[in-house]
């Protein structure tokens, strides 16, 4: 699916700003044709981590290179072959809708002509043909994400930096880009991806970085991580000392998080343990259900407490 | 490893390419399109000063320096519109692009660097002066004002004074904490430079230390004597020295309005 040239490559990559560090020396690559994804809580460092890669902020230790340039001395030519979706948007209120394209386009020379043409496809994919000439202000929230995102594609990038694409976007939007994006995969591009959804980084992304307080804390491909962490099961009931002992009795093996007012039970054992057990223990709000992404990250990030 | 020292940003002469041009060409055409706002009230003030001052004030005073008052001030118009064509654009209206519409941030992932992104901002600001005084520059001539075909160099002087008063504009756009900020040097630069720069009243009415601060500080008096010298054919040795001083504070503050940019801008 992809190759192993890595494309991105960090090591002890760090940014601080004054006394306080945002990135805390990671290391990582991205492979060409890879979709990565980079999940962790807010203010884990993922913005701060992708503006580094477009140059935007410099770095105050270690090393970034992009397609073998480094960030530092060849930016322009970096910034060239990249497509930045940023989290912030960031589109020319002075402008129509397709007028941003165009004088977007022209920060990159591309040709009268051929930008009208990108403009217009990208317009049409994105279901904003309609909005051509409607100035920026006068768009809605999800309209404006999918601008910034065909705005992202207008230099026909071969990396593509997305950056919470998919923030404030209805369902059909929401699959409106991941269709874009997984078209984008195959036509082998490389992508990076912020999101705040699991179903959407375990739907979208080869590999995921966690992040939490600017260092990765655990790499690898959405379905390892949740074997490796979580196990294959997940059994949700209302939080209850008596039955905690009971469950605790039941599967010694088992993990036990909670979560507010909801126990979850992670097992690694197959399916059916926890349907045997309710069928001699009937409990009322009860929830079986397969193991996901989320799992993974609100046990790492550690938001629950440990039982 | 690279270690980088901790302060992100260095001093240096900017690096620029053509791509400066971009920028330049994203503000001319938000100009274009707001033309009919931005530009015919532009028309307007010239004629309200020229009837007022000219020919209303005018009639009371004999004569400045051996010519008509209206010949006096209608040079420090075009001056004058040079110095709040940059000025503002390069505080108000650059102020508003970085912080509040994020342009600089857009531009700036796109294979454009951020003191071409500045230096864009400056050349237009020169631009708004050269459009701006060029308009006062025809009125007054249809006023019968202009006596010399010297003035045809003006718009040249308004693009060099223009850079000049945007680049001072940019220094404070670079420290603004908000936008209410400019109105220190709006009141406290742009007006006493409006009043006391030769413009109105020749600066030999004020008092010799005055005069002396007047020519050594102020960038609108180096404007209004090279401006008046075109438009009324009185090319005297002076305003060569003016001309310099005009050259030297550009550079300066070109530089290092494009410094302070970046020390802002990158974090
Ligand atoms: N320009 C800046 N100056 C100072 N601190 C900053 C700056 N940018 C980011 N930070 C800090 O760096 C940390 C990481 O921020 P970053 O935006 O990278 O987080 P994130 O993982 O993208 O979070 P989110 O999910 O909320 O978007 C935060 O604590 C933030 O406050
Ligand atoms: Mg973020």
């Amino acid at each position: 699916m992809f190759s192993s040239e890595s494309l991105i490559s960090a090591h002890d990559l760090t940014k601080k700003f004054g006394s306080f560090t945002a990135v805390d020396h990671i290391d990582f690559e991205v492979y060409k044709g890879e979709c990565v994804g980079f999940l962790g809580p807010n203010g884990a460092g993922k913005t701060t981590t992708v503006r580094m890669i477009y140059c935007f902020l410099p770095l105050t230790e270690g090393e970034l290179s992009v397609a073998g340039m480094s960030v530092a001395t060849q930016a322009r030519e970096i910034k060239n072959m990249v497509g930045v979706a940023p989290q912030e948007d960031n589109l020319d209120f002075d402008f129509s809708v397709i007028k941003n394209l165009q004088v977007y386009a022209r920060y990159f020379d591309i040709s009268k002509a051929e930008a009208e043409k990108r403009a217009k496809e990208q317009l049409t994919f994105f279901q904003l043909e309609e909005k051509k000439n409607v100035l920026i202000s006068e768009l809605s929230t999800g309209m404006k994400r999918r601008l910034i995102l065909a705005r992202a594609l207008i230099n026909e990038p071969q990396i593509l930096l997305l950056d919470e694409p998919t923030t404030g976007l209805d369902p059909q939007a929401r699959h409106l880009v991941w269709e874009e994006v997984r078209s984008l995969r195959k036509r082998g591009v490389t992508i990076i991806l912020t999101t705040h959804y699991m179903d959407e980084a375990a739907a979208l992304c080869d590999r995921i970085l966690l992040m939490d307080n600017g260092k990765v804390i655990e790499q690898g491909r959405p379905s390892e991580l949740i074997k490796k962490h979580i196990g294959a099961d997940v059994l949700e009931v209302d939080n209850d000392e008596k039955l905690l002992q009971t469950l605790k009795a039941e599967f010694p093996d088992a993990q036990f998080e909670t979560f507010g007012d909801r126990i979850h039970v992670f097992t690694t054992q197959p399916h059916g343990v926890f349907e045997r057990f309710l069928e001699k223990n009937p409990f009322t709000n009860v929830t079986i259900r397969n193991a996901n992404l989320e799992d993974v990250f609100l046990k790492l990030t550690g938001r629950g407490l440990k039982a | 490893m690279t270690k980088i020292s901790d302060s992100p940003v260095k001093f240096a002469v900017p690096r620029l390419t053509y791509k400066v041009w971009r920028v330049w060409r994203r503000n001319f055409d938000v100009f274009m399109k707001t033309i009919r706002v931005n530009f015919l009230p532009s028309l307007l003030e010239p004629i309200l000063y020229l009837v007022a001052l000219g020919v209303g004030l005018g009639g009371f005073i004999q004569s400045v320096e051996g010519m008509p008052y209206i010949d006096f001030i209608a040079p420090s118009l075009v001056a004058i519109s040079i110095m709040y064509g940059s000025f503002f654009e390069c505080t108000y209206a650059s102020f508003v692009r970085m912080y509040f519409q994020k342009t600089f941030d857009a531009i700036i992932a796109t294979p454009v660097s951020v003191e071409e992104v500045i230096a864009g901002e400056l050349l237009w600001g020169a631009t708004r002066a050269t459009i701006n005084s060029t308009t006062v520059l025809l009125v007054i001539a249809a006023f019968g004002v202009v006596s010399s075909p010297l003035f045809l160099l003006v718009p040249l002087i308004a693009f060099l004074g223009g850079l000049m008063f945007a680049s001072i504009a940019m220094c404070f756009t670079a420290i603004a904490p908000n936008i209410d900020f400019f109105n220190y040097p709006a009141f406290l630069l742009v007006t006493p430079m409006f009043l006391l720069s030769g413009t109105f009243f020749p600066l030999s009415q004020l008092p010799p230390l005055v005069q002396t601060a007047a020519q050594v500080l102020l960038p609108l008096t180096h404007v209004v004597n090279i401006t008046r010298g075109l438009v009324l054919g009185r090319t005297e040795a002076f305003l060569l020295l003016s001309l310099v001083w005009i050259v030297v504070v550009t550079i300066v503050f070109f530089v290092l309005s494009i410094n302070l940019m970046k020390k802002r801008l990158i974090k």
